[in-house]
């Protein structure tokens, strides 16, 4: 059994599919709007993103230049797949972000040991969204 | 980073850290003196909890002359939250940062 879990971020972006397509691709751009890496664009390529609270491992799964880039992201427990989805528009790129994670039964039950904390936590949230 | 989530709760278990740590969520940065005032316990006790905070990544320390100013980093309970929100918010902020980079990059 497995939980699955997805996220969606899209956007129009002023630019052409090309241009963003670099910033999503190459190591020192991509750095300057995500995090540390040693990306390459070759399906099956191993690599982290690194920041000051840890890292994410990442496998590249697939890369169709200009229009689509996927890769796993394993991070704190939690397996996941990003993909982009590029798409031109008249006055730029549609460009989508969709992250599946799946949550093995092992972090289920580490969740379910820790329900009451959640519970601070989700007050805590709470707090801190008030004191922004 | 699998044990992060291991070490917020063990550093947030005590009472009385979590006391601390909930006021300077409440209230804002403050020196030790100031904590201490409110917490009912010695000034050396208060500075251990709030070192032990500071290992966990709860707090921040800004040293000002001889005071120590002490507040709360929300993004270290960020490993504790709801995972799709807390990846909606990571993505969000991402985008409007590749937007920023599009913005200075060449054609």
């Amino acid at each position: 059994m497995t939980e699955t879990r997805t996220v969606t971020v899209e956007r129009e972006i002023p630019f052409p599919p090309e241009k963003i397509w670099r910033a999503l691709t190459q190591p020192h751009l991509i750095q300057e709007w995500l995090m540390k890496n040693d990306f390459q664009p070759v399906v099956g390529h191993r690599f982290d993103f690194r920041a000051d609270w840890g890292s994410v491992d990442c496998k590249v799964l697939e890369v169709e230049p200009h229009k689509s880039l996927a890769y796993s992201w394993d991070a704190m427990g939690l397996e996941s797949t990003v993909t982009w989805t590029l798409t031109p528009t008249r006055t730029g790129t549609h460009l989508r972000m969709e992250q599946t994670g799946f949550r093995p039964d092992q972090q289920r039950a580490y969740r379910g040991a820790h329900y009451g904390w959640a519970q601070m936590f989700a007050a805590l949230e709470q707090l801190l969204a008030r004191t922004d | 980073m699998p044990d992060a989530p291991d070490l917020l709760f063990r550093t947030l278990a005590d009472p009385t850290r979590r006391a601390i740590f909930e006021r300077l969520c409440r209230d804002g940065e403050q020196t030790v003196g100031a904590l201490t005032a409110g917490a009912g316990i010695s000034q050396p006790a208060v500075s251990k909890h709030l070192g032990i905070l500071k290992q966990a990544g709860l707090v921040h320390d800004r040293p000002a002359g001889r005071q120590t100013h002490y507040s709360a980093r929300a993004d270290a309970l960020v490993p504790l939250t709801d995972w799709a929100s807390q990846m909606t918010g990571f993505w969000e902020s991402r985008f409007d940062a590749l937007e920023d980079l599009l913005r200075r990059m060449d054609q």
